[in-house]
């Protein structure tokens, strides 16, 4: 059966409503990017430095070559590339207190943000500075703020070694008070120079599958694989494209393929891996019959030593009553038991 | 292809697990004043800036670039990022070279790097598309049915993956800068290891590397001035290409990929080359998993299709023999992933400078033969290459 493209999103409705009446072919996908535990960051000597002052209470600067002192240090000099703070004289304490150069504020805090009220981001020049640092000032309403109003910074007591060691900053010179360190360091043992930080990352996306990806997983909500054929080369991409890869014209017509194919290659895996089976598993590529693209999938029901480049194999579903729409509606390939396909009869798609 | 262009400084990292003592930056820095030094140069007589390393999910710095500038001396300077997955140190490398053939620039810095332990390679690439499920594992589980395609379709013998991965690690122990080090490797070693991705065993792999390597490219004027400087010769650029596919298509051969294929005939067209195995001296081709000595030796033209492994069986690509691979010990022995394409392209520019140090290939000094460098990346979809010699082209 194939199926013009004119008519292929009143299908891909017409199979959406069929498998599911809650679900709608322009449902969302949430996607999450988190790599487990945070990336780390060796801070190299320079950035180590300013943290282990936050971690103490103390804000540091590192002077240039001309005399200025950035807070934030860098580690070199924006200007001629010199490597700075290298030397101990070129440390600088600075602050607390400060002056706002600009900000702008914050109506409805996410709950991320360092205050759960609103507040304002400001760029803030710590005395004895050259350059100012972004952080939060709660001021308490925006008309309390200005730019070239003095702040000072509220530190906290749970010091790491970050820049949220310091809470916010609140108006006026302060006295800017540095509660002892909790938990207090362990006896007399001096605390170890800051060298590595960790910062969780959270990317979460909601993403739209597209027109012929959601015919796609319609027809897998009802067990079918489609696939899409190119009209100029006439080959069958499955999962389907709407493009063809090779010619680059739109893939118009769709295919409906069989679940039945042969292994062209595969690996055994034994790397564990979350999200991924339980090794050892077969990953492998199956060439469906009628299709022009092996497609990726498991290989399941055999032992593994038994598996073959050229066995025939047929789709394995999740039950009627379990199906969602999803491609994990077919759960993995198992051998048919027909004899083997030779190698060369399926070479070129490999 | 434009106006000369060679290579003047290189400077490299040792290759490590972990460089915890160095900040991002730090490590990049480390490269860059390396090859600044070896070209007798500073930051301030550098033109422009090309910096490259794999996908943002390694270490989970996006535009990293931005964040470099200070300290590649870039300020003021035009700066840009090029990212073609595992091969972007190869490509990285031909659009800074592109932009001293141009005659855009008589100086330019390019740098490459990774910090692969601040995160974790396999995870970062495992991240399955949005509509997918997980089924592949790490690089090695996307490669590994392509090896075994490979092993059915050249009749390979079981021992030649193991054989590469010993020579590899051999050649390793002659680089200064190589992070894998196994004295006592053999074969059985080798087959003894785990099976992580069958056909792949783990002494198969390559490492998991921080470390990041620069090189100095000049125009002739340039080079000439600074090889008068320093005493160090240039390595000419004779040719050099890019090529990419797409993943998904049909007929698309991934064992023996058509761009891998014109990607080298583009080269060797540029650099009069019509026998590879004779002319080139040496090569450094990315090998991150052992079998891919011989399905490289083949898709590049050093051997009929079929017949590579019977090139790594004799011994020809050995240090000793006709045509040595990877002297350096490779991507086998050292895979900061960002840069491991640029080091196959700098250990090339090394020995036909005659700067190779211990895994110096005699035969590449006296610019009778040239010395290749070759990158791939994605599903092997991207290529890069370069042909270089110790005479102008």
């Amino acid at each position: 059966m194939t199926t013009q493209a004119s008519s292929s999103s009143q299908a891909a409705q017409t199979s959406a409503s069929r498998a599911s009446a809650s679900q709608t072919s322009d449902e969302r996908v949430v996607h999450v990017l988190e790599f487990p535990g945070g990336y780390t960051r060796s801070t190299g000597p320079v950035i180590g430095r300013f943290l282990t002052g936050l971690r103490s209470g103390r804000l540091f600067g590192v002077r240039m070559p001309d005399g200025r002192v950035l807070v934030p240090p860098t580690e070199y000099d924006p200007q001629t590339a010199a490597a700075l703070g290298t030397a101990d004289e070129d440390w600088v304490e600075v602050g607390p207190a400060g002056t706002v150069t600009t900000w702008t504020w914050v109506d409805d805090p996410r709950p991320d943000h360092p205050l759960d009220r609103p507040f304002a981001w400001a760029l803030i020049r710590p005395d004895g500075a050259d350059t100012a640092l972004l952080h939060a000032v709660d001021s308490g309403s925006k008309a309390a703020m200005a730019t070239g109003m003095r702040v000072h910074p509220t530190w906290r007591a749970e010091r790491t070694g970050a820049v949220k060691d310091i809470a916010c900053f609140a108006p006026g010179e302060g006295p800017a008070e540095v509660p002892a360190l909790v938990p207090a360091p362990d006896g007399e043992a001096e605390l170890e120079p800051v060298s590595m930080v960790t910062l969780p990352h959270r990317l979460e996306y909601r993403l739209r599958g597209g027109t012929v990806w959601n015919h796609f997983i319609d027809g897998m909500a009802v067990g079918q694989i489609r696939g899409t054929r190119c009209a100029k080369c006439g080959k069958v991409f499955v999962p389907p494209r709407g493009a063809c890869p090779g010619d680059g014209v739109p893939a118009t017509e769709w295919v409906d393929l069989p679940d039945t194919g042969v292994l062209t290659t595969f690996a055994v895996n034994n790397v564990p891996a979350a999200g991924a089976p339980e090794v050892p598993f077969i990953s492998g590529y199956v060439l469906l019959d009628g299709a022009d693209i092996a497609m990726l999938a498991l290989v399941s029901d055999v032992p593994w030593q038994e598996v073959r480049i050229g066995m025939r194999v047929r789709g394995v579903w999740v039950p009627d009553a379990e199906r969602t729409r999803s491609v994990k509606n077919l759960k993995w390939f198992a051998p048919t038991g027909e004899p083997d396909v030779p190698f060369e009869q399926f070479e070129e798609y490999v | 292809m434009g106006n000369r262009c060679a290579v003047i400084g290189v400077g490299q990292t040792k290759y490590r697990t972990k460089r915890a003592d160095v900040s991002l930056a730090g490590m990049v820095r480390e490269a860059a004043l390396a090859a600044l030094e070896d070209a007798g140069l500073t930051f301030a007589d550098i033109d422009s800036v090309v910096v490259g390393k794999a996908p943002d999910m390694f270490e989970g710095v996006a535009t990293p670039e931005l964040y470099l500038a200070d300290a590649l001396g870039a300020v003021g300077k035009p700066m840009m990022r090029v990212h073609t997955a595992g091969s972007v140190g190869g490509s990285t490398t031909l659009v800074g070279a592109s932009q001293v053939q141009a005659g855009l620039h008589e100086r330019v810095l390019v740098v490459a790097f990774e910090k692969q332990s601040e995160s974790n390679a396999t995870w970062a690439l495992s991240t399955h598309s949005p509509f997918s499920a997980s089924l592949v594992v790490g690089a090695g589980g996307y490669f590994a049915p392509y090896i075994r395609a490979y092993i059915r379709r050249s009749g390979a013998p079981a021992n030649i993956g193991m054989m590469v991965a010993v020579k590899d690690r051999i050649n390793a122990l002659r680089n200064p800068y190589a992070h894998l080090k196994i004295p006592n490797i053999d074969l059985a070693m080798v087959e003894e290891s785990m099976m992580l991705w069958d056909p792949i065993r783990y002494l198969e792999t390559c490492p998991s590397s921080d470390g990041a390597v620069a090189m100095v490219l000049a125009s002739e004027r340039a080079a000439e001035a600074a090889g008068a400087a320093t005493g160090r010769p240039p390595a000419w650029v004779h040719g050099a290409a890019m090529r990419s596919e797409p993943m998904g298509m049909s007929g698309r051969d991934s064992v023996d990929p058509r761009a891998g294929r014109d990607c080298a005939a583009d080269v060797y067209r540029q650099a009069g080359v019509t026998e590879p195995r004779r002319q080139f001296a040496t090569a450094e081709v990315y090998v991150p998993f052992s079998w891919y000595e011989p399905m490289w030796l083949e898709n590049l033209g050093f051997a009929e299709k079929g017949s590579g492994w019977k090139l790594t069986e004799a011994g020809a690509t050995a240090f000793d023999g006709d045509i040595p691979w990877n002297p350096s010990g490779g991507v086998l022995s050292s895979n900061p992933i960002g840069a491991s394409g640029m080091i196959r392209f700098a250990e090339a520019a090394q020995q036909v400078r005659g700067q190779a140090g211990e895994h110096q290939v005699a035969a590449a000094v006296d610019g009778s033969r040239l010395a290749l460098g070759h990158a791939y990346g994605g599903g092997s979809q991207f290529f890069a290459m370069w042909a270089v010699g110790a005479r102008k082209p």
